[in-house]
């Protein structure tokens, strides 16, 4: 089974909602990014979702923004990544890692290629986030043969018809954007997330993740009440940001703002 | 000119794309995140009804006719002629039309389509300054909320026209991410558009971007061509030889190309900018030197490392100076119906000069790399043979730019 798909069914059996940490691989430098997954683990994380930097991150907020730019100081690419997930799964083989990112880094190194380096490296899923189902088609092929998941976006402005083609395609879970904008955007309506998903939950069985405006361990426990999964990315960035270069302080502040996530969701 | 068989092509079918899902070949299509999705649907669904309708078509004309002041004239440049010393050239005065480039007739179009759809603010994102002018004075005129996103390099380089829109009543958002420069413009209007979605319509004013942008914006500019061939007729009682375009985006090259492409006697050249020479990175010459990846909504041919980074550009006018192209040159590329070439900063520069002093007409930057080009393709070719060059925008906006690099201060 993918470990996607076994973590979901775990939490469920024990009662528990996922925590998805999201970090830019390679910030602030590449030779931390391994450290910093195992602490997220350390500290509560079900999933880890692995940013993969991009020149041009159109979805992003600031602060993502940056992240990027920190990572492609030190020219950290696609196969970059893969070489840490690798890494990462030589002493953790149960936490699934799921990338995100933009399509041309993929575009560039083959759909195929990527997907066989990708099974080979330990990954288990992806997320393009310029890459919407319509145009998924032949990458969806190759993850199909390699068991990796395919993660879709679902948005606040989907329509009913578009939500049931996304529920087609998407593998492992779905990720709602919770707030119309940027990663990094305004706080979340919760009443108005719960609506949506009810909607969502009408069409698929898969788990349902709630990203974009999740912050503290109020946030988290409140989207965690209405959804299957918790993401989280722009607070954890900042802690980065702020501590560029003290990477002890990093893993503290990482740390610490993930036990509280946990512990509220799980009171 | 060619390396492609052209009789295994079928024109015809070229001039049908892009498919129902934005294709053209293997590029162009649709890649945003999903927010942004369902606003493109409606897009595409409210263009595909209004271009059908003969109201709206008329409200197009009559715009175009009377405040942008079409047709824009074609002009036998004789003394440009005499001195490239080959081909008749003729020029597409897009440089006259109201707000003085090409920019304005996809304004006007896409600003009726945003009249249509109730919503009452208008992004843009601009290089050279051009579409932004264009978006602001439309704006103005139909009393729409106007944000233009520009990167901070090109604001300094582009002084009066961010002055110029300012006054038009738009509020112009310098953009310092990345290389602050078009590019970074365009990300930060998807931004803004990401977020604002439900009251904001983008007016993107190149021919790239997702589906349906590279459509929308071929229709609105392809007036030059239908016109260019109209009057060629006029002139010369026959079509051109060759026609020649600028390609940043390339909308005015698309423009120009898109009603010819049937034509089969007619070559067609699209110059990039070739910075300090294609034997380097400072150009921005995606077509010739670039490779097939995804941007800003579409898959096209972009500057690009080997990790599939998007590489800074340079080009001495702020209107090419973009990684990116338009998905269909990118397939007219391939199937060999256009040929892409460049001319450097230096040979635009010279060509600025050379049209100013002995046409008494001043290109802008962008425009006089095609001038470059088409001197160069003229003199290789017979005294009766014509080329019309399209004459995207007036030089006024880099009179700076021009002034700073023969060092006198204005």
């Amino acid at each position: 089974m993918n470990r996607v798909d076994q973590c979901f069914a775990d939490l469920k059996a024990s009662g528990k909602k996922a925590l998805i940490p999201f970090i830019t691989g390679g910030d602030p430098k590449p030779g931390l990014t391994v450290e910093l997954m195992h602490t997220l683990v350390e500290s509560g994380a079900d999933i880890i979702e692995l940013g993969v930097p991009f020149s041009d991150p159109m979805a992003d907020g600031p602060t993502i923004q940056l992240a990027c730019e920190r990572a492609l100081r030190h020219n950290t690419s696609l196969r970059d990544i893969l070489a840490m997930v690798k890494t990462f799964r030589e002493t953790n083989t149960t936490t699934p890692v799921v990338l995100m990112g933009y399509l041309n880094p993929v575009e560039i190194m083959g759909y195929e290629n990527f997907a066989k380096t990708a099974s080979e490296s330990g990954l288990d899923g992806a997320l393009v986030v310029d890459m919407p189902p319509e145009e998924s088609e032949v990458l969806a092929g190759y993850f199909k043969q390699h068991d990796l998941k395919l993660v879709f976006l679902m948005a606040p402005t989907t329509p009913d018809a578009r939500a049931t083609t996304i529920c087609e395609h998407g593998s492992g879970y779905l990720y709602y954007v919770s707030v119309k904008g940027v990663t990094g955007s305004a706080a979340l309506d919760i009443d108005d997330v719960k609506a949506n998903l009810d909607r969502i939950r009408a069409k698929t069985q898969l788990p349902l993740g709630v990203g974009f405006g999740i912050k503290d361990g109020k946030t988290a426990a409140a989207v965690a009440k209405v959804a299957d999964a918790v993401i989280v990315g722009s607070a954890l960035v900042r802690c980065i940001e702020e501590n560029e270069n003290e990477p002890d302080v990093i893993k503290q502040r990482l740390s610490a703002l993930m036990t509280e996530m946990r512990t509220a969701m799980d009171a | 000119m060619s390396t492609t068989d052209k009789t295994a092509i079928d024109l015809k079918a070229v001039t049908m794309l892009p498919n129902k899902t934005g294709h053209f070949g293997p590029y162009g299509g649709r890649f945003v995140s999903e927010t942004l999705m369902s606003a493109l649907d409606d897009l595409t669904e409210l263009y595909d009804r209004l271009s059908q309708d003969p109201e709206f078509q008329k409200e197009y004309d009559y715009d175009l006719a009377h405040y942008v002041g079409r047709p824009s004239p074609l002009y036998f440049a004789e003394r440009l002629t005499e001195k490239a010393g080959g081909a008749k050239i003729y020029l597409k005065r897009e440089d006259l039309n109201h707000t003085g480039a090409h920019k304005v007739n996809n304004t006007i179009g896409q600003a009726l389509l945003a009249k249509y759809t109730g919503k009452p603010k208008v992004i843009a994102e601009t290089g050279a300054g051009q579409h932004g002018v264009a978006t602001a004075t439309v704006a103005a005129r139909l009393g729409l909320q106007c944000t233009v996103f520009m990167g901070a390099t090109d604001v300094e380089r582009q002084k009066l026209n961010v002055y110029r829109m300012r006054l038009l009543g738009a509020e112009v958002i310098p953009v310092t991410s990345g290389t602050a420069t078009l590019k970074d413009a365009m990300n930060e209007a998807m931004r803004h558009w990401v977020t604002n979605v439900d009251d904001t319509f983008y007016i993107i004013g190149t021919a790239a971007g997702p589906h349906p942008y590279p459509k929308l914006v071929r229709d609105f500019q392809s007036i030059i061509g239908r016109e260019t061939k109209r009057q060629s007729m006029e002139h010369e009682g026959r079509l051109p030889d060759a026609v020649v375009a600028c390609v940043g985006g390339g909308s005015n090259a698309i423009g120009m190309f898109y009603p010819f492409i049937e034509d089969e006697s007619v070559a067609m050249y699209g110059v990039e900018a070739g910075g300090h020479g294609l034997e380097g990175d400072d150009h921005a010459a995606p077509l010739c030197k670039g490779k097939p990846g995804v941007l800003h909504g579409n898959r096209t041919y972009l500057m690009e490392d080997e990790n599939g980074q998007i590489m800074g550009t340079h080009s001495v006018s702020a209107g090419l100076d973009y990684p990116g192209v338009g998905p269909e040159h990118s397939y007219l590329k391939d199937i060999g119906r256009v040929n892409y070439v460049a001319a450097t900063d230096d040979e635009a520069l010279e060509a600025f000069h050379t049209l100013t002093e002995i046409e008494g007409i001043m290109p802008a930057l962008e425009s006089s790399h095609a001038i470059a080009y088409a001197m160069k393709l003229a003199a290789t070719m017979d005294k009766d043979k014509v080329i019309v060059v399209n004459l995207s925008g007036r030089g006024d906006k880099d009179i700076h730019t021009v002034a700073g690099l023969d060092g006198i201060e204005i």
